[in-house]
């Protein structure tokens, strides 16, 4: 009999798995602190855009690292969200009210498309699937810019938000009845609308990670490993993929509504449109598929790229401006060449992800 | 003798795989606190015919029937949850997740606590002890957190049991559960057959090609060759029948004499 007891027991807390949680709580500590950190509009933006993608990605980690559902419809439930709560603030007026009612009305289309793409189409191959997911997504983008006297078109909708979230809103006063600075940030409307948020985006990544860590998390995976076993130890594995294809929906519909709050603008490019698609799918997969904290890191690093390799690269092509051809390399127009490289490099050092292929070192050999 | 009551019985199973019938209108009963062991030569069907039962494949015709319900049409895990159990004879395990993960698995499938993700903690302790049961009763306490591919061969199978061990069903199917071990290894596995077989509750079905191997357990040998069940009976009968020696032990029925 093979002695395995000369084996120690493995260990489950790795260096890998050190940086992996470090690298996530600073940056969930920079997205808590950014009004302060980072004072200007465009950070801000930045800032909030990461909150609400994170929830977007882990959500399709749920999908496609947990449970092995590759699904091109995660942005048609983001734009179900985001569109009840935008129609509704438009056509009910700037009150919880309308946020309420139009948020539920895009959540209860998300659990209704999810199930019935659930039940009808996740008995047959994955591929299938994606194609079927595909075609849900597309016709949802034809049907958006179709009914343009409801969702504004290929314009979108414009509307204004509960007063609480307006920038002239005096959230704490000081003796004179100002706006009150704390650390020489006004506290006001602006400030509501980011914790707004960060708070929901934070506990429904708390959610997510309680899901994967439950006895659940761990049938999803077995289906994702050995669809046969877990059908031969009981489980019924349609159901289950089911059930998980409406929870990621519904978060992601979540984070849409999030997301029209912020921007006060829903249109097509916001939340529907396939470039979104791709950018959940390359954040997932960069971050590492299966890890949660995967979902963090790679939205971090992709909405810095995407939103300050231009700058970067400016400042280092004027920095060369006197050495022959490196100031053409880093010419500010070519960020999209230098993001692709950022890529390449990044999917041949870590082939499982960032997260992925941090966990794996050190740990379990 | 009392009649016992039949566990599990299939009535003219057949299977046809595209004008090859790879399981030929296969009658049996079987009962509790009986271990059948289904012998045959290579291709006999006999993991064709587990798979019909386990519900793997579905029957051309025929009918499968357990402790009076017929489940021919229901899903694997629709059986499973009816308390049969089956262990593969190609190890079949959940390979990235660890052993007691894989364990816990089968526990939970068997419990029902799938879905019910926001259960308080002590239901989990619950699952977390019974899957901690069933790795030290098939003694693999000292592999608990690696990955189930990381285990040698021998452990894989002795994995693989435990699963089926740990889904606590009343009819356990074994597939060649020594199947590519060391004959060091394989009274491990024996020892945990041997162990369910004590409760007389339980329904063993085992396939298994080395006769010499579970002899010993056996109480009923039914063959199976060409997909047709050609004898049926207590293991010294059985092995003694002319044609069994012909067809099983490859000795020509006049020299076996």
């Amino acid at each position: 009999m093979t002695d395995l007891v000369s084996n120690p027991p493995v260990s489950r807390i790795s260096l890998g798995r050190l940086i992996v949680w470090g690298l996530a709580a600073a940056i969930g500590l920079a997205l808590l602190f950014a009004p302060f950190l980072f004072t200007d509009v465009r950070s801000q933006q930045v800032a909030a855009r990461i909150c609400v993608f994170i929830v977007l990605a882990a959500s399709y980690d749920l999908l496609i690292g947990y449970t092995g559902i590759v699904s091109f419809a995660h942005t048609m439930f983001f734009g179900l969200g985001a569109y009840g709560a935008a129609m509704a603030l438009k056509g009910m007026g700037a009150s919880w009210a309308a946020l309420a009612l139009g948020g539920a009305g895009g959540i209860i289309a998300a659990i209704v498309l999810a199930f019935l793409i659930g039940v009808l189409s996740l008995r047959v191959k994955a591929i299938f699937f994606a194609m079927v997911t595909l075609a849900a997504a597309s016709v949802m983008m034809v049907l958006a810019s179709q009914f343009s006297g409801l969702t504004g078109g290929e314009d979108g909708i414009v509307y204004t938000t509960p007063d609480l979230f307006k920038p002239a809103t005096k959230l704490l006063v000081d003796a004179d009845g100002k706006v009150l600075k704390l650390f020489g940030v006004s506290m006001n409307g602006k400030i509501a609308a980011y914790y707004f948020v960060f708070l929901i985006s934070l506990f429904l990544f708390w959610l997510l990670l309680r899901i994967v860590r439950s006895p659940l998390g761990t049938v999803l995976e077995a289906i994702r490993e050995n669809e046969m076993r877990a059908e031969a130890l009981g489980y019924r594995v349609v159901a289950y993929r089911t059930a998980v294809f409406i929870i990621a929906a519904v978060i992601a519909a979540l984070a849409g509504i999030v997301w029209a709050v912020w921007l006060k603008y829903t249109g097509p490019d916001t939340v529907l449109s396939f470039d979104i698609m791709i950018d959940i799918l390359l954040m997932v997969v960069i971050g590492g598929m299966g890890t949660m904290y995967g979902a963090v890191i790679g939205v971090a690093l992709m909405s810095l790229a995407q939103y300050y390799l231009k700058d970067i690269m400016e400042v280092a092509a004027s920095a060369t401006a006197n050495v022959p051809l490196l100031p053409h390399m880093l010419d500010p127009d070519r960020w999209l060449l230098w993001l692709g490289i950022l890529f390449i490099l990044l999917v041949y050092f870590f082939p499982a992800g960032i997260a992925g292929t941090l966990m794996k070192k050190g740990g379990q050999q | 003798m009392s009649p016992t009551p039949v566990s599990l019985e299939t009535r003219d199973l057949t299977i046809n795989f595209g004008g090859h019938v790879a399981v030929n209108a296969v009658s049996c009963v079987f009962r509790p606190g009986e271990l059948t062991v289904i012998v045959g030569p290579n291709g006999a069907g006999k993991t064709t015919y587990f798979n019909l039962i386990s519900g793997q494949l579905t029957p051309t015709s025929g009918t499968i029937v357990k402790a009076g319900r017929d489940i021919t049409r229901i899903s694997p895990s629709a059986r499973a949850r009816a308390g049969m159990g089956r262990a593969f004879q190609l190890t079949n395990l959940f390979p990235k997740l660890s052993v007691l993960e894989n364990i816990r698995l089968a526990v939970q499938a068997q419990k029902g606590m799938g879905p019910r993700f926001f259960r308080a903690a002590s239901s989990f302790r619950e699952l977390e002890r019974r899957a901690e049961e069933h790795l030290a009763a098939a003694r693999l306490q000292s592999v608990a957190h690696l990955p189930a591919s990381a285990l040698p061969h021998g452990d894989q199978r002795k994995l693989e049991v435990a699963l089926l061990l740990a889904m606590e069903p009343d009819i356990f199917m074994f597939d060649e559960p020594t199947a590519g071990m060391s004959v060091d290894e394989a009274p491990a596995i024996l020892d945990l057959v041997a162990e369910i077989k004590k409760d007389t509750s339980k329904t063993i079905l085992l396939v298994e090609h080395k006769m010499d191997v579970v002899r010993a357990l056996a109480d009923r040998i039914i063959v199976l060759h060409n997909g047709q069940l050609v004898a049926d009976g207590a293991p010294e009968a059985v092995m003694g029948l002319p044609i069994v020696r012909e067809i099983y032990l490859g000795v020509p029925a006049e020299s076996a004499a």
